[in-house]
C-alpha cells in the first residue's frame, strides 16, 4: 500500500500510538513508524560522487536501499514528495558528551584514591577512568540529543569527560528507544585531557599530565608483555595483576589527544608517536600553522566550531598582542587551509545546539575559504572515516544506515529549514524552537 | 634522540649552502684567549677563524662592526622561561616530569633574552620538591619549533631542591592542599636519600631480570619507572644535578649525601652562602650559580653578599651568574659588571660568569662560551663593552645565524602595530554585525 502524508493520517497516527501503547505496552513507539520510506525528487546530495537532481532515495529497514533517479519506489513504501527539498547524509558530530547526562554517577562518584600520589596501581589515580564506556552510560532521553538532531545530527561520537584518561567513546545514533540500539560502535577510542588535579594530588601540572601519560602507556605494553611471558609458561612466575585500567588502554583503538595551538600540536604528535598509539587531535584552532607537520604524519584533526572570540568583559585597556588577535582572526581558516594541504579534518559542533548559530559558525569557515562540498565532508564522511565507520555511515549510498537530512535548500544556509531528519530510517520532525522560547 | 640529531644534521647541511659570515673591525673579547681588534669568521654555523688579521673567504657575507663589541653568546645556567609548566609541587620526588615536554617557543621571554644577548639557556624545573623535574638545554632560536630549541648533545639536568621551597608545603600547604611529607631541612635530606634507595634497588631488579635472561630462564621484566630511571641516569653520570640551596649548613649536608649515595653535584644554585664553604665546594667538585646581589628575598637568603660569587672564585669554585628570572635574563652583562666592584674581578673574569663558567657547568663548552675556531657561532654584538651600563645589544648570532638584529626589530615595530590596529578594528566590526549569542548558552567540555 503506499501512503501519503497528510494531516489526517497524523492525527490518525497518534490515535494509534496511544491505543498500541496502551494495549501492547511492550512495543517500543517508534516501531509504529513505517519501515520503508520513498523520499521522491529530491536534489540528493550524496556527500561522494556528484549531486543528483531530482532522484529517489529509498529507505528500508533502516538502510539505504537505493538511490538515483532510477530508484523503484516499492509498493509499501510512505512516499515523501520531495520535489525542490534535498537530502544530505546525516551530519555526524565528530566529538561530544551527547547522550551522556552530565554528572552521571558513574562518572562522578570515583573512589578517592589514597593519599600517597605514588599509588601503585594505575587505577587508584582518579584521572584514570579509562575503563568507563559511554556506551554504558548512555541515555536515550538525554535532552541535548533532540537538540542536535533538530538542526541536523544523526549520530555523533560521544565521549565521557572527566579526568586525564577519561574513558572510552563511542559512535551513536541520535535517536532510539534504548542504550543498546543507539550504539553504532562501542571502541571510538580514549578521550585524555591535559587537566591537571586540584587538591594537590599528582600530576599538579601540564608536565605532570603529560608523564603520567607517558608511564601508564609504558604500564599498558609492560602489563601485556607480562601476561604473554606469563601465559606462555606461568611456571615459577608471579601471577601478573588484573589492571581494568590498562586492560582498557589496551583495547583502545585510539586516543584523542587535546591540541589548539600550533605548539600543542606539535607536542601531541611527539607524545602519540612515543606512546605508539593512534592520534586524532581535537581543538585545532591554530592547526592552519601546522599544516605540514599534520600532512606529514597522517593525524587527523577534530576541528572545534566553537571558534575563539574575544573576551568582552576583558579590560578595554589591556592592549592584546598580535599573536593573540591573529589566532583568533585566522582560526576559521584553519579548515580550508587544512583541506588544501590534504589533512583529514571533521567538526566537533562544540554544543552549538542552535541552528542559526551552527549555520554562522560553519560560515565562517566558508567565508574563510572551505568550500562547502569540504564542509560537510567534515561533518559527515570524514568524522565517520576517523572513527573506521565509513562503511556505514557518512555518504547517501545504498547499505549505510539511513542517516539522512531533508532540507528546503543548503544546508549551510541561515533562512534554510529542516523538513525531515532520519535517523536509523526512522524518521523525525524537527521542533522549531525560537530563541526566545529556548530549549523545550 | 635520533630525531634531535636528524634535525642537527638537517640543520648543517641547510647551513652547508650558506655563505661564510665574516665580522670585521670588531673589539673581539674572546674571554679564554684575550681580547683583540679584528674579525671572525663563521663557516657552516661555526667560528672557523678569529684574529686581528683574517682572510675574507671569496663570496663571504661580510658585516662591519664599527668598532663595536664582539662576545660569545651569554650563557644562563638558570631560567625558567619558554615552559608551559615550571613546577610539579605535588610530589616530593617529581624526577618523572621533564621540561622538554612542555618546551614553549612562542615564549616572549625567549625574545627578550635574546635581545640581551643570551644564547643558551639551562631550563630547570621548580624548586618545590626536594627531588624536582628534568630540565633541558636550550638554545635561544627564536622562530624555530620546541625540538628547534634543543640544544643537541647537551646532557640533561635533574634538578634538587634544599631547604625552605621543599619543605613548605610540610608545614605550611597551600590553601586546599593537604600537607606533605617534608616539613624539615632533615626530611629533605632523608626524601633525598631514599629515592637514591630506590633507583639502586630498581636498577638493581633490572641487573637481576637480565642476569636471568642471559642465563635463559623464564622472566618477566620490571615495570620501566620514569621516576626513577632520571636518579638512576645521575648514578650514572648521564644526568647533571643542579641544585637549588642557599644556606652552608644545608649545602654541605647535599655534598656529603651526594658523595654517600655516589654521585656529582654538577651546579649548586643560588649558593648565598656559597662563600662560606667555598673551600668544600670546590672540593667536591661542584660548580656554583649564583646571583650578583640579590638577598633577603627570603630568611634563609639573609646572609647572602654581593662578594659571594669573587669569594667562591678566589677559593678555586666555578662560579657563574645566573638570572632565574625573565628580566634579569636581558641583562646579564650588568649583572656580571657588578663583580668587578664587589670583590675586583677582572673584565675577563667578570665576562666568564656568564659565558664559559656556565658552559663549563652545563658540560657543554666544548661548543660554546668563548670565541674560539672550532666552537659554535654564537655571538653577539654590543655597541659598547658589554661591562658597560650603556651597552646595547646590537646583533645576536646563534650558529652563525642572525637571530637578533635591533635595527630591524625597531623598523619593523610600526607595521606591527598597524597590523595589530587593523585586526582589533576588523574584530570590533565584526562583532557590530554579529552579536555574540552563544556566550551564554550551556556547551560542552573543551573541544
Amino acid at each position: 500500500m503506499r501512503r501519503k502524508e497528510f494531516p489526517v493520517y497524523r492525527v490518525a497516527k497518534h490515535v494509534t500510538v496511544k491505543v498500541l501503547a496502551g494495549v501492547l505496552w511492550s512495543v517500543p513507539l517508534g516501531a509504529e513508524a513505517p519501515a520503508v520510506y520513498a523520499i521522491r525528487g529530491a536534489r540528493v546530495v550524496t556527500g561522494k560522487g556528484p549531486i543528483l537532481e531530482r532522484a529517489t532515495v529509498i529507505v528500508r529497514d533502516g538502510l539505504i536501499a537505493d538511490v538515483g533517479a532510477q530508484a523503484a519506489i516499492p509498493a509499501d513504501a510512505w512516499v515523501i514528495e520531495a520535489e525542490g527539498l534535498s537530502v544530505y547524509p546525516g551530519l555526524m558530530d565528530a566529538l561530544s558528551s551527547l547522550g551522556l547526562p552530565e554528572g552521571s554517577p558513574a562518572t562522578q562518584r570515583r573512589p578517592e584514591p589514597p593519599s600517597s600520589a605514588e599509588a601503585e596501581r594505575t587505577e587508584d589515580v582518579p584521572v584514570n577512568s579509562a575503563w568507563v564506556r559511554a556506551a554504558d552510560l548512555l541515555n536515550p532521553a538525554e535532552r541535548r540529543i533532540e537538540a542536535a538532531r533538530n538542526i541536523g545530527f544523526t549520530a555523533a561520537a560521544t565521549f565521557p569527560m572527566r579526568g586525564i584518561l577519561c574513558g572510552q567513546g563511542a559512535v551513536i545514533a541520535l535517536a532510539g528507544d534504548r542504550p543498546g540500539e543507539m550504539v553504532i560502535h562501542p571502541s571510538a577510542g580514549l578521550y585524555v585531557t591535559l587537566t591537571t588535579r586540584r587538591g594537590g594530588g599528582f600530576p599538579a601540572s601540564l608536565m605532570g599530565a603529560i608523564a603520567y601519560l607517558r608511564q601508564v602507556f609504558l604500564d599498558a605494553d609492560h602489563y601485556e608483555q607480562a601476561r604473554t611471558i606469563y601465559n606462555r609458561n606461568p611456571a615459577g612466575l608471579k601471577r601478573p595483576e588484573y589492571d581494568r585500567a590498562l586492560e582498557a588502554l589496551l583495547a583502545s583503538p585510539r586516543v584523542l589527544l587535546p591540541a589548539s595551538t600550533a605548539v600543542e600540536i606539535a607536542r601531541m604528535l611527539r607524545l602519540a608517536a612515543e606512546i605508539r598509539r593512534t592520534p586524532v587531535l581535537y581543538g585545532g584552532h591554530e592547526a592552519w600553522r601546522s599544516a605540514e607537520l599534520l600532512r606529514e604524519s597522517g593525524v587527523s584533526v577534530i576541528v572545534s566550531l566553537k571558534w575563539p572570540e574575544r573576551d568582552r568583559d576583558a579590560d578595554p585597556d589591556v592592549e592584546e598582542s598580535l599573536r593573540v588577535l591573529e589566532m583568533r582572526e585566522k582560526a576559521p581558516a584553519t579548515p580550508a587551509t587544512l583541506a588544501k594541504a590534504g589533512v583529514r579534518f571533521a567538526f566537533s559542533s562544540a554544543g552549538l545546539t542552535d541552528r542559526r548559530d551552527f549555520v554562522r559558525a560553519v560560515r565562517r569557515a566558508l567565508n574563510a575559504g572551505l568550500s562547502e562540498a569540504d564542509a560537510l565532508r567534515a561533518l559527515t564522511l570524514h568524522p565517520a572515516e576517523i572513527y573506521g565507520l565509513s562503511d556505514r555511515l557518512g555518504t547517501v549510498e545504498p547499505g549505510k544506515i539511513a542517516n539522512l537530512v531533508v532540507t528546503s535548500g543548503d544546508l549551510f544556509q541561515e533562512q534554510t529549514e529542516i523538513k525531515h531528519v532520519f535517523v536509523d530510517g526512522r524518521k523525525y520532525q524537527p521542533i522549531a524552537i525560537s530563541r526566545e522560547e529556548g530549549r523545550p | 634522540m635520533r630525531r634531535v640529531f636528524q634535525i642537527a644534521a638537517a640543520v648543517c647541511s641547510a647551513l652547508a649552502a650558506e655563505p661564510p659570515l665574516v665580522i670585521q673591525n670588531a673589539q673581539v673579547l674572546t674571554v679564554t684567549k684575550g681580547s683583540f681588534r679584528g674579525s671572525v669568521v663563521i663557516r657552516n654555523g661555526k667560528i672557523a677563524e678569529a684574529g686581528e688579521k683574517t682572510l675574507v673567504p671569496l663570496g663571504a657575507h661580510v658585516i662591519d662592526a664599527g668598532g663595536q663589541y664582539l662576545m660569545p653568546g651569554i650563557v644562563d645556567c638558570h631560567s625558567h622561561i619558554a615552559a608551559d609548566s615550571i613546577n610539579e609541587g605535588s610530589v616530593s620526588v617529581s624526577s618523572m616530569v621533564s621540561i622538554e615536554d612542555v618546551l614553549d617557543p612562542e615564549d616572549i621571554a625567549i625574545y627578550r633574552a635574546l635581545a640581551g644577548g643570551v644564547t643558551t639557556a639551562n631550563i630547570l624545573h621548580g624548586s618545590a620538591n626536594a627531588i624536582g623535574g628534568q630540565c633541558v638545554v636550550i638554545k635561544l632560536r627564536w622562530g624555530k619549533d620546541a625540538r628547534g630549541l634543543l640544544f643537541a648533545g647537551a646532557k640533561p639536568g635533574l634538578k634538587l631542591a634544599l631547604g625552605e621551597n621543599p619543605k613548605r608545603q610540610g608545614y605550611a600547604p597551600a590553601q586546599g592542599r593537604s600537607p606533605r611529607y617534608p616539613a624539615t631541612r632533615m626530611g629533605v635530606e632523608d626524601v633525598i636519600r631514599q629515592a637514591f634507595a630506590e633507583a639502586k634497588a630498581y636498577r638493581q631488579a633490572w641487573r637481576e631480570y637480565q642476569d636471568k635472561v642471559a642465563r635463559g630462564e623464564n622472566a618477566i621484566p620490571p615495570r620501566r619507572d620514569l621516576r626513577l630511571e632520571p636518579l638512576v641516569e645521575v648514578l650514572e653520570g648521564k644526568r647533571l644535578v643542579h641544585a637549588h640551596c642557599y644556606r652552608a649548613d644545608e649545602i654541605l649536608m647535599l655534598l656529603r649525601l651526594a658523595e654517600e649515595i655516589g654521585f656529582r653535584v654538577k651546579t649548586l644554585q643560588h649558593v648565598l652562602e656559597g662563600y662560606k664553604v667555598a673551600k668544600e665546594i670546590a672540593a667536591h667538585g661542584a660548580g656554583a650559580s649564583t646571583f650578583s646581589d640579590w638577598w633577603a628575598y627570603k630568611v634563609e637568603a639573609y646572609d647572602a653578599i654581593p662578594y659571594n660569587a669573587a669569594l667562591m672564585l678566589r677559593k678555586g669554585v666555578l662560579v657563574s651568574l645566573n638570572s632565574d628570572s625573565a628580566e634579569l635574563m636581558r641583562r646579564l652583562n650588568t649583572e656580571a659588571a657588578k663583580t668587578l666592584k664587589y670583590g675586583g674581578l677582572t673584565e675577563e673574569e667578570a665576562l666568564s660568569l656568564i659565558t664559559i663558567n656556565p658552559a663549563r657547568q652545563l658540560e657543554i663548552d666544548d661548543r660554546v662560551g668563548s670565541i674560539e675556531p672550532g666552537k659554535d657561532a654564537d655571538l653577539v654584538l654590543f655597541d659598547k663593552h658589554p661591562l658597560s651600563s650603556y651597552a646595547k645589544v646590537q646583533k645576536v648570532f646563534i650558529d652563525g645565524e642572525l637571530y637578533f638584529d635591533r635595527d630591524r626589530d625597531l623598523s619593523a615595530r610600526p607595521e606591527r602595530e598597524q597590523r595589530r590596529k587593523a585586526l582589533v578594528e576588523r574584530e570590533r566590526e565584526a562583532e557590530k554585525k554579529q552579536p555574540s549569542r552563544t556566550r551564554d548558552r550551556d556547551t560542552e567540555r573543551p573541544q
